[in-house]
């Protein structure tokens, strides 16, 4: 079949159509940022502005230098960096261990554990934000890196189980089964054959496990005390009070923060579509 | 299983049970400790048990009743608008299109950015006079409204908010469900003379159910426990009229420090959604792909 540009019975009107649908669309997802950035420009006399020009007259860099260089900056993207890597890290090793068990093996327990995974999703965080509060303070656990990181784990992992266990149902056992016969022990197989194979289905869920630890604000609040362990989430919630001139440095900060996590999103995309949910349709 | 032992599964999913055993079931556990007691800031270091009176407490005030409806209100709405939309510009996404790489990764930005710093940039255009929706609204000639002072204008503002926010996950989901439909499918009905609304409508739909039925009921929970919206909106002083159950829960332990208060809610809440959940998924039976 040769290839064509457009869906074969699409007319010209259809075709402007949905690109005009899409650019609004895609517009509106992207203007909270764009405002972002006009704040972040304005200088402090102009912060209070009716014009909707996104780079505002007088645009100066200012409000970066004095959030990276005036502020603790640094120390906050070090601890959020430090948290979200091995959160993601410890994610990882524990749910696609966890997620091969369930999708190889029939175990006592099997099906009873994986909807345990699902139930944990229902509980109101909220409501947990107590309990584990008083737990990590017995543990000795508040404004350290572990108080923040195992919650994260915790918090990831049910979500990573389910969306791996789905991928690796898809995987042929077959392949496994003959590389076993040939006398591969169970880490070969898993190196060699299963992960290469899951790669999409591991990017997902490194992007969900390092998001979720990046972006995190309620725990990390109740956690972090001390000034130096602060994660960017509390400190620069705590940097946006009223509507005053602090407003350019929290934007400038916030763009700053949001660049990494949108990188990483951005990079591992194309792994976003078809590694979630190819277990489910194909049944 | 070939030559494997029998312990071996065990083995490795214990870390990660490990992991929700110490982050979620005891909290869990002792949550519902907290529940039956009558833990506050004062007695927080001996709590007495009190037995059920935080909850006959909660059934006889009106608030639990009026925050349940709001509730409800804000997930419908919400969970509507988040699968039409995810549908919709899935469909979009998943047609020959030059281009649409630039704009799927530009319909996923509300997901990729932190979301409190999303839920602040839109606080920000609100914003009476100065913020940009007030601006635009003002040179169409629409005045008056005051989205963060009138408490019903503010929860209006949450839940687009929240729409805004919900759109690309089931976004996403649903185009990698439509992306591994085989095309054949399609042709065969396409040379059959099946009109679009049809296709989709006996084709597409039962083929993503799989798909659309998990993601219904994680939206819905997510929705029903959404707390950063309306907190970071209202700065946790809302009024009552912006509440709903968990964003209640929180006020009640962090603000007002009434933690047996705060965990018989939570409770309720709870059970509330594994209700929902159960039922909702019976009914679907979503659990067996249509192939099976």
């Amino acid at each position: 079949m040769k290839s064509e540009r457009f869906e074969r019975r699409d007319k010209l009107p259809k075709i402007i159509f949905i690109y005009t649908i899409l650019t609004i669309m895609a517009f509106m997802s992207l203007y909270p940022l764009l405002n972002i950035l006009s704040i972040s420009l304005r200088p402090g006399s102009r912060l209070f502005t009716t014009s909707l020009k996104i780079i505002p007259d007088g645009a100066t860099l200012e409000n970066f230098r004095i959030a990276l260089f005036e502020r603790a900056f640094g120390t906050w993207l070090m601890n959020s960096l430090i948290v979200a890597i091995c959160a993601t890290a410890i994610t990882l090793l524990v749910s696609v261990t966890a997620a091969y068990a369930y999708s190889r093996y029939n175990f006592k327990g099997k099906s009873a554990s994986l909807t345990t995974f699902l139930l944990t999703q229902i509980f109101p965080a909220p409501m947990l934000l107590l309990p584990i509060f008083i737990l990590l303070s017995n543990l000795k656990w508040l404004n350290t890196y572990q108080g923040l990181v195992i919650p994260y784990v915790a918090v990831s992992v049910p979500f990573c189980v389910w969306t791996l266990k789905g991928f690796f149902d898809t995987v042929p056992f077959s392949i496994e089964e003959s590389a076993f016969m040939d006398g591969a022990s169970l880490y070969q197989i898993f190196s060699k054959i299963v992960l290469p194979l899951s790669l999409p289905a591991i990017g997902v869920a490194s992007l969900f496990a390092f998001t979720s630890a990046w972006n995190e604000y309620i725990i990390a609040r109740l956690v972090l005390q001390k000034d130096s362990m602060l994660t960017l989430p509390v400190a620069l919630t705590n940097m946006q009070g009223a509507f005053n001139t602090d407003w350019g440095i929290f934007a400038a900060a916030s763009l700053v923060t949001a660049i990494p996590v949108m990188a990483v999103f951005i990079s591992l995309s194309k792994f976003m579509v078809g590694g979630l949910t190819m277990g489910g349709v194909k049944g | 299983m070939i030559g494997r032992s029998k312990w071996q599964p065990y083995y490795l999913i214990l870390p990660a049970i490990v992991a929700i055993l110490l982050m979620v079931g005891f909290p869990l556990l002792y949550g519902i400790g907290i529940s039956f007691s009558n833990m506050n800031l004062i007695t927080f270091r001996n709590p007495q048990f009190n037995g059920l009176s935080n909850y006959i407490e909660l059934f006889k005030s009106k608030a639990l009743l009026t925050d349940l409806a709001r509730t409800i209100i804000w997930t419908v709405i919400n969970v509507f608008f988040h699968m039409t939309g995810g549908i919709f510009f899935a469909l979009l996404l998943n047609r020959k299109l030059p281009g649409k790489n630039i704009y799927r990764v530009l319909l996923m930005i509300p997901w990729a950015i932190p979301q409190y710093i999303a839920v602040l940039a839109w606080k920000n255009m609100f914003r009476g006079s100065y913020g940009a929706i007030d601006i635009v609204l003002n040179n169409l000639g629409i005045t008056g409204i005051s989205w963060l002072g009138d408490p019903s204008w503010t929860f209006i503002a949450c839940i687009i908010v929240n729409i805004w926010l919900g759109i690309p996950f089931q976004m996403a989901t649903i185009l990698g469900g439509l992306q591994s439909i085989p095309s054949e499918i399609y042709e065969a009905a396409e040379l059959d003379g099946v009109n679009s609304w049809t296709k989709f409508k006996n084709l597409t739909l039962p083929l993503l159910k799989p798909v659309l039925v998990p993601i219904t009921v994680l939206g819905t929970v997510m929705t029903f426990n959404m707390i950063n919206v309306i907190v970071i909106m209202t700065d946790a002083t809302g009024s009552d009229q912006t509440q709903i159950l968990v964003t209640r829960v929180y006020n009640q332990a962090f603000t007002y420090f009434n933690y047996g208060n705060a965990a018989a809610t939570s409770v309720v809440i709870f059970l509330l959604l594994v209700a929902f959940s159960a039922t909702f998924i019976k009914f679907m039976k979503g659990d067996k792909g249509v192939y099976e």
